[in-house]
């Protein structure tokens, strides 16, 4: 009810940005960030300023993930704050500028929401990511997007790791929204995957909209995944895959992998089973920009989080 | 039909990494270097890693299509300051593996390819198409128990030999083997797996071939190119529109006056007007640069003659 001592009190969302093209081979997010910037009437809620903006411009106009470094890595405290001007990364000087103007990060001027699109290899569906347990503004916006997207399904993706979260593009918000679809080919665009992010951007919208006006949400759970650990190729000596993922795990984000699945299958045919101590779940299962960061799929356990009602202060 | 001797077969290469986003060649060959096969049988076994460069960097290419060097103009032309990396290495390769079009060429050349489209397992002809490889091919194709997971077809592209451009057109005989849909930059263990087993079907039919034994004749039913369609595009050259879901994923099925081809961003749906075709190359990666949405193809059907080594 409204007087609960128990409900969290947020400012209302009035700036609200949405990234597209941070990784520039992404297609879904670059190709809607640009329909909107040439016409927002469909992302306009009223009282309420909705910014579409490409946040990697040279790596999009390449068709590229990155030019020099990857700008969902890029904006660590080390970075934000590097002195160089132009002799910095390209990635880095994007990471300033960004931070610029849609934070500082940390700060009471920064952006209240910032969504980042992107697409995946992996056969992961519609997947939001979360940076924090404990927001409670976004857990219940994530429970919204669920609900209204429904029967269709969309996942939450929890990364709190200490050691593998990372510092990306929309983590200089308040409120930091990864939207994650595939899977989708690096370079294409699939009308089912666009018309899938678009949909559950409209219904984030649409949450922050109604919880402007005042609109009470009441405790509610979400079941997330949470990162539990990385697991790499098996590589030689010289640092080549030596085996690929096996054909029982392609596809399969999300599904129970027990101890004694295949996990891997070797260029010769033998199989490398899962060797951890219980069921996980997988995802980001073979995604073609994790090659290079030591990445052939991460492991994941289900949790069910509990968020306090919300409202507008 | 009668009969027909064929010039023996005593070498092949087998090519990867000719897009370096392309993953499955890469592995395949470099997996048979390490398994040191150089041999089938009687048959030399060469495999080449085309375009290291573009494999290094998970590029198709750093300057040019290496897969359209390899015209008779390119292959000559004289090599300076500026010449683009690609053209340097299809010059190389065609020393290497040719000259195209010489007595030294390799017998067989077979460059292995991925495609972001969900065609399946496709056997690419051209421009020729000959006994020996409508052999091969009705081979692979027609194998009872094998590949039975994935749809295998061929496909016919009718270029005159003057101008053929692919690297498969330096052997004296051959063909690309092109499989997807794997997305640039995915090694996928279920299309290594097909692959390599059609690879394991041609090098049999190529030691029963050396060995004397005598093939049947047969019909395959090719895909035969006509033309290709482009994305709608507004004044500035912006594609305006994504493939219809209805056409996403259906290559090889029979499009029709009226079918849907384009959603545009604005949630038109546009439609195909023409003869009866069948789409391939659906939504391919690399073919938004060259303004291809798909191609259209007919459907024709091939003989071929019982053929066996000529022994001299």
């Amino acid at each position: 009810s409204s007087n609960n001592n128990n409900t969290a009190r947020f400012d209302a969302a009035r700036r609200v940005a949405i990234f597209g093209g941070t990784h520039g081979n992404e297609m879904s997010g670059v190709t809607l960030v640009n329909l909107w910037m040439q016409n927002s009437a469909e992302i306009q809620r009223k009282g309420l300023e909705i910014k579409p903006f490409i946040t990697n411009p040279k790596a999009v106009e390449k068709c590229v993930r990155y030019v020099d470094t990857d700008l969902n890595r890029a904006f660590t405290q080390e970075n934000l704050s590097a002195t160089g001007g132009d002799e910095l990364p390209y990635e880095v000087q994007r990471a300033q500028e960004i931070n610029r103007m849609f934070g500082p990060k940390g700060s009471a001027e920064a952006y209240d929401v910032i969504f980042d699109l992107h697409n995946t290899t992996s056969n992961m569906g519609c997947t939001l990511i979360l940076e924090s347990s404990k927001d409670a503004f976004n857990l219940q916006m994530m429970n919204y997007i669920k609900k209204a997207f429904a029967p269709a399904s969309c996942l939450v993706l929890l990364n709190e790791h200490p050691l593998l979260k990372y510092s990306t593009s929309r983590s200089v918000a308040k409120h930091p929204v990864g939207m994650e679809v595939g899977p989708q080919p690096q370079g294409v665009l699939r009308s089912n995957i666009f018309e899938a992010m678009r949909v559950i951007l409209k219904h984030a919208l649409d949450f922050i909209s109604l919880f402007n006006e005042g609109m009470e949400f009441p405790p509610c759970t979400v079941e997330v995944f949470r990162v539990l650990e990385r697991m790499d190729y098996p590589r030689d000596a010289n640092g080549n895959i030596i085996a690929m993922v096996h054909p029982n795990l392609q596809d399969c984000d999300w599904e129970p992998l027990n101890p004694g699945d295949p996990m891997f299958q070797t260029f010769d045919g033998k199989t490398i089973h899962y060797q951890g101590s219980s069921t996980v779940y997988p995802t980001f299962i073979n995604e073609a920009a994790y090659y290079e960061k030591q990445q052939a799929f991460v492991t994941t356990r289900r949790e069910t989080l509990a968020a306090s009602a919300i409202r507008k202060a | 039909m009668e009969r027909t001797s064929v010039p023996p077969i005593h070498n092949v290469a087998i090519c990867g990494g000719t897009h370096g986003n392309e993953l499955t060649g890469v592995y395949i060959v470099r997996e048979m270097q390490k398994q040191k096969m150089e041999k089938a049988g009687s048959v030399s076994v060469t495999t080449v890693e085309t375009n290291p460069r573009a494999v290094a960097a998970g590029r198709r290419y750093t300057e040019m299509d290496l897969n359209r060097c390899f015209t008779d103009v390119l292959l000559s032309s004289p090599i300076t300051e500026s010449t683009p990396y690609e053209v340097r290495r299809a010059q190389e390769l065609n020393a290497q593996l040719g000259p195209k079009g010489s007595a030294e060429a390799v017998d067989l050349l077979i460059d292995l390819h991925n495609t972001t489209s969900n065609m399946g397992l496709c056997l690419i002809l051209r421009p020729n198409r000959n006994e020996v490889i409508l052999s091969v091919i009705h081979k692979i194709l027609y194998f009872k128990n094998n590949l039975s997971s994935v749809p295998v077809r061929a496909i016919q592209l009718d270029i005159p030999s003057s101008k053929a451009y692919s690297l498969e057109s330096v052997g004296k005989h051959g063909f690309a083997i092109e499989v997807g849909p794997q997305p640039n930059g995915v090694l996928r263990a279920d299309i290594f797996n097909v692959v390599k087993e059609a690879l394991d079907l041609t090098l049999q039919w190529l030691q029963k071939f050396s060995s004397g034994h005598s093939f049947e004749g047969g019909t395959v039913e090719a895909y035969t190119f006509v033309k290709s369609v482009d994305y709608p595009r507004d004044s500035a050259g912006k594609a305006t529109a994504v493939i219809h879901q209805n056409l996403q994923d259906n290559d090889f099925k029979l499009l029709r006056s009226g079918d849907p081809i384009f959603q545009t961003f604005s949630g038109d749906i546009l439609k195909y007007e023409g003869e009866d075709l069948y789409p391939f190359f659906v939504n391919e990666c690399a073919y938004y640069e060259k303004k291809i949405a798909f191609h259209l193809a007919q459907r024709k059907t091939y003989s071929f003659p019982p053929i066996s080594v000529k022994n001299d």
